[in-house]
């Protein structure tokens, strides 16, 4: 036996690629279909002397999570529809102080406490303007436990380059399921470390001064730079501020240094098939993703031209690159098991609107090949 | 060091109108905080939102100007993180007990070593003068132009029942007595809860008959006595002031620091 | 080796669930093959009925659910009313003859076997009943190595209870080679 395959649930793949990024603290709360995170923290974190609690509540969590992130740790919270709901204010206030963190959601069926046990990708809009104000946001998602293992260590590198909340957005499906992880050797997958300020103890440490690159370089509470952090409007000290200027830079910043590199690696991610001469381009991600890769493989060998794009990344949105790669299909074909959610975005990405078509699934159940296989029939004049 | 070279000076004025207790909150605390002589390095100060949450911007120390109710939550993820760590929590009656009270008794549960202080005006102040949990009934408030007919918190009572390890009682006219009990609760292990009348002329004292800062000043002086003070017995009418509870109980990241030790134990002896 | 697609089913708390994972990690860690697992949630802890759906296969396996199995193992007759339907035809139906009653008009090849009779016999202890089912299963379909199995259970379940468990598993393998 190979000690570095294992055989595990999606929960315990971020589980253990969250430990590979370094995660030092966790806060949650129970709840299904995510509480497999937290159980699976519960025991290991104590054994690499990080830091485990389990809070009074959903707010709670996201809220100390934050506290702990101030002070050079990087960290976690786990939750699913209903708890992603209580964590929107908090989370908006992660975004305005630019704090590193994780927040996974395990998608299962809403709006309120709906189908706990059931799969759904329900919250995709919720993750992109969950929290009031406009704000950036990063989110992203797998459809495969090595790719929830991966993506995992990938949002804490994008936390700790961007100063932002990252959000996964997996769902009940490929949390629940098991399949095999081979874990790479420590080291392998490179490890973003917290860019932490060079400024010396008596000179004055301005903690929301940017750098020429945009970045703001962090000092961890309990070290020898005090400053103050608030989710008011704030000025290099850190202090509230409402001079328009101050509001206006803030607000840029907070929008460009997520948007501008919407486009490029490490935040946009995706996996292409079969694009060339494709005809029919069908983009999906998360379990739905798995259908879908299963129905082109099926079409391919049937000598039809249909391509897939598997999102990885949600948001922000990569349009330029969907409009490229969507300008010589017929047809665009959105595959979600919601009423319709990234399509809105797939819609304003490609050329002609009209070309873009749903297929769904929202009765609690994986949406199956031959879901997806009766609608190709019909758009390819066969019928179902 | 001296108690003003605790303050930020940068971002001074502050924004409390005239009259208002909690500058002397803001006092009473750092000269608690210098008469102990911590480091003001390894202090953070941790507050929600409303007037009373403004105090951490002008403290210079590490400050974490939150959300509204969940300073203790944040709170608590910075003390678990570094336990080394002074931590001290204001807030305002409601931002600590309204909003924030889930956070509140489960902080007092926990026993996690900070210093909870609640600068109770019995209003909401920055929004202009609603009612609060601690208003009582018969107040007057902008959201109650008819009186209050809601029952307010024994702030005291509902901390040693949800297991605070210390709890007490002073006001902004007892400024020595503020100190002396800051000390004490700064220096408690575990977590410890101050709760601080602090007079808001401008909403609470305009609505209720006491229109200067002076008496309001005045209400506290009279109408509170120490605990167990001949004046409670001949007047229980009187709100009590002191030191309620104190006594020494199990500290959370001390017990955590136990599980650390109690999983690696775990471990060695499954390898075996 | 063909794709096999395997339902097992049961109420909560016969061990269906824990029944299935060890076989398809046995799979995936000894047998180097691929393999998902995934189950059907319900609010009951114990009780109700209980899916698990595993897929064993050379290669990488994309859909995780099955919609025909070519093997289903009933453990209760509700489990069997409900998937025996659904088995592909000419697949291998595996019932616990104390639980279940045999219908005739299944297309499917149907073994009873007195599984957990023997487990209560022979060890007496019911927890052990779905290993033995797990026997019944690797003797009859070869699709996963006794040995993996083995290597599994040893990986999975505390020292106190390894024998019994063993024991189950070679009950069942012997019970599918009468």
């Amino acid at each position: 036996m190979k000690q570095n395959i294992k055989f595990v649930q999606g929960n315990e793949a971020c589980v253990e690629g969250a430990l590979y990024a370094g995660l030092d603290f966790f806060a949650g709360y129970p709840i299904t279909p995510s509480t497999e995170i937290m159980e699976h923290l519960s025991e290991r974190l104590p054994i690499k002397k990080g830091k485990f609690i389990q809070m009074e509540d959903e707010i709670a969590s996201m809220c100390a999570i934050i506290g702990a992130s101030l002070t050079g740790k990087k960290v976690m919270t786990a939750t699913s529809g209903p708890g992603f709901s209580l964590k929107q204010e908090a989370l908006g206030y992660a975004i305005m102080a630019e704090i590193p963190c994780v927040v996974v959601n395990v998608q299962r069926g809403g709006p309120s406490t709906g189908n706990p046990t059931h799969v759904s990708q329900g919250d995709v809009n919720q993750a992109r303007w969950g929290t009031h104000g406009d704000h950036a946001i990063v989110a992203m998602t797998a459809s495969t436990i090595q790719d929830i293992f991966e993506v995992t260590i990938q949002a804490f590198n994008i936390a700790e380059t961007y100063r932002t909340p990252v959000i996964l957005l997996f769902d009940e499906i490929i949390g629940h399921m098991r399949e095999k992880l081979i874990l790479p050797e420590p080291g392998k997958i490179p490890l973003v470390e917290r860019l932490r300020t060079s400024v010396k103890s008596g000179i004055d440490y301005h903690p929301y001064l940017q750098r020429e690159d945009g970045r703001l370089p962090m000092s961890d509470f309990g070290e020898q730079h005090r400053y103050n952090v608030t989710g008011l409007f704030h000025d290099m000290w850190g202090f509230p501020s409402t001079k328009p200027k101050i509001v206006h830079g803030l607000l840029r910043h907070l929008n460009d240094k997520i948007t501008n590199y919407a486009e490029t690696k490490p935040i946009c991610m995706y996996k292409e098939f079969y694009l060339e001469g494709a005809e029919i381009i069908l983009i999906s991600y998360g379990s739905s993703a798995r259908s879908v890769l299963h129905t082109v493989k099926n079409r391919q060998a049937a000598g039809e031209k249909i391509g897939f794009i598997e999102l990885q990344t949600l948001w922000p949105f990569p349009y330029n690159i969907i409009k490229k790669k969507c300008a010589n299909a017929r047809h665009v074909i959105v595959v979600e098991m919601n009423m319709g959610q990234m399509i809105r975005a797939v819609k304003n990405a490609v050329e002609d609107p009209k070309k873009v078509f749903l297929i769904n699934r929202i009765d609690g159940l994986l949406i199956t090949v031959s879901d997806i296989r009766n609608i190709l029939r019909m758009l390819q004049g066969k019928g179902v | 060091m001296a108690f003003k070279d605790y303050i930020r000076e940068r971002f001074f004025p502050h924004i409390w109108c005239p009259g208002c207790g909690h500058g002397m909150v803001l006092k009473g605390m750092l000269k608690a905080v210098e008469k102990l002589g911590i480091n003001k390095s390894n202090i953070v100060m941790v507050s929600g939102i409303g007037c009373s949450s403004r105090i951490t911007g002008y403290v210079d120390s590490h400050t974490l100007h939150t959300i509204h109710g969940r300073a203790l939550a944040f709170a608590t993820g910075v003390k678990l993180s570094r336990p080394e760590l002074c931590l001290i929590v204001p807030m305002g009656d409601g931002d600590a007990l309204a909003i924030g009270g889930n956070h509140f008794i489960h902080a007092c549960r926990r026993n996690i070593n900070m210093t909870a202080i609640i600068m109770n005006n019995q209003i909401y102040g920055m929004t202009g003068g609603q009612y609060s949990p601690l208003s009582g009934v018969g107040k007057y408030a902008s959201t109650a132009p008819y009186s209050t007919i809601e029952n307010k918190f024994d702030i005291a009572k509902l901390a040693e029942a949800s297991g605070a390890s210390f709890v007490a009682r002073t006001t902004t006219y007892h400024m020595r007595e503020m100190i002396d009990t800051l000390c004490m609760a700064i220096k408690h292990k575990g977590f410890s809860v101050v709760e601080i009348f602090s007079q808001c002329p401008t909403y609470f004292g305009r609505k209720n008959k006491l229109k200067t800062p002076a008496d309001m000043l005045n209400y506290f002086k009279n109408n509170t006595a120490k605990i167990g003070s001949e004046a409670k017995k001949k007047n229980p009418e009187l709100i009590e002031r002191g030191v309620f509870i104190n006594k020494k109980m199990p500290e959370y990241c001390e017990e955590y620091d136990k599980i650390i030790k109690k999983a690696n134990n775990t471990l060695t002896n499954t390898e075996v | 080796m063909e794709r096999c697609r395997i339902i097992f089913s049961g109420s909560g708390g016969q061990g269906v669930i824990t029944a299935s994972f060890i076989l398809a990690e046995a799979a995936v860690i000894f047998d180097n093959l691929e393999a998902v697992q995934s189950q059907s949630y319900g609010p009951e802890a114990r009780g109700g009925a209980t899916r698990s759906d595993v897929i064993i296969s050379e290669e990488k396996i994309n859909f995780p659910k099955v919609i025909q199995p070519n093997i289903l193992i009933s453990l209760n007759q509700e489990a069997y009313n409900e998937f025996a339907p659904i088995i592909r035809p000419g697949g291998i139906l595996i019932s616990d003859s104390h639980f279940v009653k045999i219908k005739r008009h299944i297309d499917a090849i149907q073994k009873s076997f007195p599984m957990f009779e023997t487990v209560m016999a022979d060890i007496k202890n019911p927890i052990v009943f779905n290993i033995c089912m797990l026997g019944v299963l690797i003797e009859l379909t070869k699709v996963v190595k006794k040995e993996s199995v083995i290597k599994t259970l040893e990986k999975n379940i505390p020292k106190k209870f390894i024998d019994i468990n063993k024991r189950a598993l070679f009950l069942g393998i012997k019970l599918a080679k009468k």
